[in-house]
């Protein structure tokens, strides 16, 4: 076992051990924050098989994040008023049952990615993130402007929506929920690093012109890679919508597209747990920085920077040396 | 007999005033607030007159824990969460935005804990989706629009210029107006939020033809239009309700507001004794004239201490009963809450006026609406 | 719609593309010879901006305020050269955009530490308060009409800088081959400081010409620099050319939305739904533009064959 793999079972362990000791001790805000990290991770994790597998820096993925934030809050609104979502040609009526909205958030998603992908893997470096922020934006814009749903007010869920045999009121069952797709999505995404597709990925990423002799389309590969990373920070937002029982255009914006780079790079791009313990790292930060300092962001800042220019391949990358568990 | 009674009394007395001198421990308040950012001069103002009115009453029976949200929804909905789940407070109030109330108060209200908003009133909190534990203890949106559109019919304009940030707040607003007003609109523009140049606008109402400009822009959205408008050389006169003309704004868009007309239920010359108290308090505590939203946050403080002497938020109805009483002297004169837990109050016409310090500031000119019930109350089944 | 009122939104267009373009061009000429992507460059406009209104607010000159803006900008932007960005020139993107990012959270919170968290305000020197009548009803006011004056003798400037001085040669060079260059015999990472420095200047200027028309304030840097990267991208990175048309595209693109869009969709919708979705078109309308420039020319309009 090398010494990586043994750093993410820690990692999932600790995870896990944080809110269940939380519970017990009665301190449900810690279980919060724990949940906070697995959906961000989540995002994180979706962000990253673009990124570090991909290559592909995009920085417009709070468009995914937030598509899947409204397909929570737009048919959860709808159940709560007993309004349907559509009724013509057919009815479609809201619903406020988890594993609907994430079919949902991951389809929407997915379809999203497709279409931004199609027009901006045409560019590439620079030009790429860009237009991927262009197409961030313009979501952003959109959501704004769309006061069916809030506009800038959002759209706020009174009750948690429900998944069949929890209570996902409870703080713990609902950790128990996000943390199982965190996990899922971490096996996903090492079988996709592994598999024949990931591999031809890597190549076309390390050498382009090679892999397009032997017959591999690298755009094709990129857009599938491209909304599998979509889908997959959709789901993220759907379950972060449901943490805080609230969807807003803050979303879509492109800070938080910029926040969930962060969680990557602060990881380690391409480091399979990279996303989780930049997302761990991140809230730590927030909170016992939070505590003791009204200006903790310049802190954050400081600690970042250091990270960036000592630390080269991010916190995984530090605690694991160079080699890398996909690779 | 008579004995008996007088000391059954004297104990039932003393019982109930027991808890509030004997249980060492104080109520805990907690204030979500926009303290950073270009904002960052409204939550200071909402801090400041809260913290005016414990400090006025000389009382330990509360603890004010104050948190930025830096006018984003996700953070104030995360500072919630630790202010319910970890600090465990009994009351939370402070937000200034539509957006982040709505995105706290539903959920807050639901777990149990009151919200007491000294600024912002969505109609979805107003009308069908009230709750027994949110207080409105500012105005429901409507109403200052509302008024300002019975001040243009007074004022006799026929042709409005209208314009607001493109959100619901900025919508409601507009409506609002539309709702009274009996003229034209000469045109109706939505601009981007937190916009900061305004050149474009300036332009259409230098061409417009327009009797008159009606806007909302509250903060620095305000003083930058304001400073705009002045050098633009365009003279159409302005008005609107207060959030574009009050004592954040005055000071940096400087003497061009001066003779502007806005629609407000409190101002800093209304004549009645807490106004007074409130007025010079503030001033001799922060060396500034206080804000409407300074006198918000300091009728939400001593509404609740008023309802303190009658019940304790541990027991939920009591409290609740003692909150709608509104057994407080509110500086805006005659304050009662309606069936949806609303303001009824007056409402009146200001403008801007230089005094002879050279302080620029607004003072009443007429009342426009005799206590003015929101229009979203009959929806409210509560 | 009047030829008076388009005219004065043609200025308006003219003034928001110029102050884009000062900002634009640090940028772009940053990426273009050094190869970073530079988020931080916002807080060099917000730098510019406080010191402008720290030094005019205390001398009561709003030239020296000015001045001060430029070289505030410059001394931080030579600094953050020295210590920070130097480091970043041989990484990849990703490590440059943590990395600024970074920077703007410190210099951000480092100045909210400094000056407070409320916005401070400047007043238009009297000399360049109200308006200039151009005559057949146009008027437009003085200030706004002294930003495009300086803009345009800026974007001048730079023309001949590039194409006529010394430096201007060791900027071209460095941008189609950095190697060789070095291998001439120039000292690059003077070079690398001293367009560093003058990228930054002119943010610096741009903010505080901005800050007496809007607001001094933490954090007023970062909606201007995701419009200069827009603008930058547009043009073809590295080519100031570039930069000078993406701004006024994007300028004109921006003010224009936003006066005509509105009235041409209330001619076939009714109007209570006409503005609203025309005002949130007008505020995409920009990106729209960039994604079609993008899918079109894939390097921006006068992005070399890099």
């Amino acid at each position: 076992m090398s010494r990586e793999t043994l750093i993410n079972i820690a990692l999932a362990a600790i995870l896990l051990a944080v809110p269940i000791w939380a519970h017990f001790a009665d301190e449900p805000f810690i279980i919060t924050l724990s949940t906070k990290v697995a959906i961000l991770a989540l995002a994180g994790v979706g962000l990253n098989l673009a990124l570090g597998l991909g290559g592909l820096v995009s920085f417009g993925h709070a468009a995914y994040f937030g598509i899947g934030g409204y397909a929570m809050g737009i048919l959860a609104s709808h159940a709560q008023d007993y309004t349907p979502f559509m009724e013509w040609p057919f009815v479609i009526e809201g619903t406020n049952q988890m594993p609907i909205i994430w079919l949902v958030a991951v389809v929407m998603s997915g379809l999203a990615a497709l279409a931004i992908g199609a027009l901006s893997l045409r560019t590439s470096g620079i030009f790429f993130i860009m237009i991927t922020l262009a197409f961030g934006q313009m979501f952003y814009y959109f959501a704004i402007s769309w006061t069916a749903y809030g506009g800038e007010d959002g759209v706020s869920i009174y009750v948690r929506n429900e998944f069949p045999g929890l209570n996902t009121l409870d703080a713990i069952q609902f950790f128990a929920l996000a943390f199982t797709a965190l996990m899922l999505a971490l096996i996903f995404s090492s079988r996709i690093a592994k598999s024949r597709f990931g591999l031809a990925l890597t190549a076309a990423r390390q050498a382009e012109q090679r892999v397009e002799t032997v017959g591999i389309k690298p755009f094709q590969l990129r857009l599938t890679v491209f909304v599998i990373s979509g889908m997959i920070t959709g789901l993220a937002g759907a379950l972060m919508a449901d943490l805080n029982r609230f969807v807003s255009p803050v979303m879509l914006s492109w800070q938080t597209s910029g926040e969930i780079m962060i969680f990557v790079i602060l990881g380690g791009v391409a480091r399979l747990f990279g996303p989780v313990a930049g997302a761990a790292m991140f809230i730590l930060m927030e909170h016992i920085l939070g505590g003791f300092s009204e200006f903790w962001h310049g802190w954050l800042g400081l600690v970042l920077l250091l990270i960036v220019l000592f630390a080269r391949g991010g916190l995984i990358g530090v605690l694991a040396g160079k080699e890398k568990a996909d690779g | 007999m008579k004995l008996k009674t007088l000391a059954l009394a004297a104990s039932a007395t003393l019982m109930a005033a027991g808890p509030a001198f004997a249980a060492g421990h104080a109520i805990k308040v907690g204030m979500i607030t926009t303290l950073s950012g270009s904002a960052a001069g409204l939550g200071a103002e909402i801090r400041d007159g809260f913290q005016l009115a414990l400090d006025q009453a000389g009382s330990d029976a509360i603890e004010l824990i104050v948190k930025d949200d830096a006018r984003k929804p996700d953070v104030a909905v995360s500072v919630a969460d630790e202010m319910i789940q970890s600090d465990k407070v009994d009351i939370m109030t402070g937000i200034i935005w539509s957006n982040l109330l709505l995105a706290v108060a539903p959920n807050a209200v639901r777990q149990g804990t009151f919200y007491l908003s000294p600024n912002a009133g969505p109609s979805a909190l107003a009308g069908k989706g009230c709750h027994e534990n949110y207080f409105n203890v500012s105005w429901q949106n409507d109403m200052l629009p509302e008024a300002s559109g019975e001040y243009a019919n007074t004022a006799g304009y026929k042709n409005v210029f209208l314009m607001a940030p493109n959100y619901p707040a900025g919508k409601d607003m507009v409506a609002g107006f539309q709702r009274t007003f009996k003229g034209e609109s000469a045109a109706v523009v939505f601009t981007k939020l937190g916009q900061k140049d305004y050149a474009a606008e300036i332009a259409q109402i230098r061409a417009s033809g327009a009797d008159a400009v009606y806007y909302f822009l509250p903060g620095g959205m305000g003083i930058a239009f304001g400073k705009q408008f002045a050098q633009s050389g365009v003279d159409t006169p302005r008005f609107g309700p207060v959030f574009s003309f009050d004592q954040t704004i005055l000071p940096a868009v400087g003497d061009s507001a001066i003779g502007i007309h806005n629609t407000t239920q409190w101002s800093n010359g209304l004549n009645n004794a807490a106004n007074k108290k409130f007025v010079e308090g503030y001033q001799a505590a922060y060396g500034r004239l206080p804000s409407f939203y300074a006198s918000q946050a300091y009728d939400t403080a001593n509404l609740i201490l008023g309802a303190l002497k009658t019940a304790k938020p541990a027991d939920k109805d009591a409290f609740r009963e003692a909150l709608r009483a509104a057994n407080f002297d509110s500086v805006r004169g005659d304050f009662s809450f309606g069936n949806n837990h609303h303001p009824i109050h007056d409402i009146y016409v200001q403008k801007v006026v230089k005094r002879d310090d050279g302080t620029l500031t607004n003072e009443v000119v007429a009342k426009v609406v005799d206590d003015m019930v929101d229009s979203h109350a009959a929806n409210c089944k509560m | 719609m009047s030829t008076v009122l388009i005219l004065e939104q043609a200025l308006n267009g003219l003034q928001f593309g110029v102050m884009l373009f000062m900002m634009s061009a640090g940028l772009t000429l940053v990426f273009g010879v050094m190869g970073l992507i530079n988020l931080a460059h916002g807080s060099l406009y917000m730098i510019g901006a406080f010191a402008a209104a720290v030094v005019a607010t205390w001398t009561g000159s709003f030239m020296l305020g000015l001045i001060a803006s430029l070289a505030a900008a410059a001394a931080m932007g030579a600094l953050i050269e020295l210590v920070v960005i130097r480091r970043l020139y041989d990484r990849d993107h990703l490590d440059q955009v943590l990395a600024t990012f970074a920077l703007i959270l410190i210099l951000s919170e480092g100045t909210r530490y400094t000056f407070g968290s409320l916005p401070l305000y400047l007043n238009t020197p009297g000399w360049l308060s109200g308006v200039f009548d151009f005559g057949g009803g146009l008027v437009y006011p003085k200030y706004r009409l002294a930003i495009i004056f300086v803009g345009l003798i800026i974007a001048a400037g730079l023309f001949l800088l590039i194409a006529k001085t010394r430096l201007g040669i060791r900027i071209r060079a460095g941008e189609s081959d950095r190697e060789m260059i070095a291998a001439l015999g120039v000292d690059i990472s003077k070079l690398y400081t001293i367009i560093f420095a003058l990228g930054a200047s002119l943010a610096g200027l741009a903010g505080a010409m901005v800050g007496v028309l809007e607001s001094v304030e933490v954090g007023m840097g970062e909606p201007v620099l995701i419009l200069a990267f827009v603008v930058i991208v547009i043009g073809g990175i590295g080519s100031i050319k570039g930069a000078l048309i993406g701004s006024l595209l994007v300028g004109m693109t921006d003010t224009m939305g936003r006066v005509l869009l509105p009235p041409l969709f209330s001619q076939f919708m009714p109007p209570v739904d006409a503005v609203p979705v025309a005002s949130a078109l007008a505020s995409m309308s920009i990106y729209i533009l960039m994604a079609i420039v993008l899918i079109v020319r894939p390097a921006g309009l006068f992005g070399g064959a890099k």
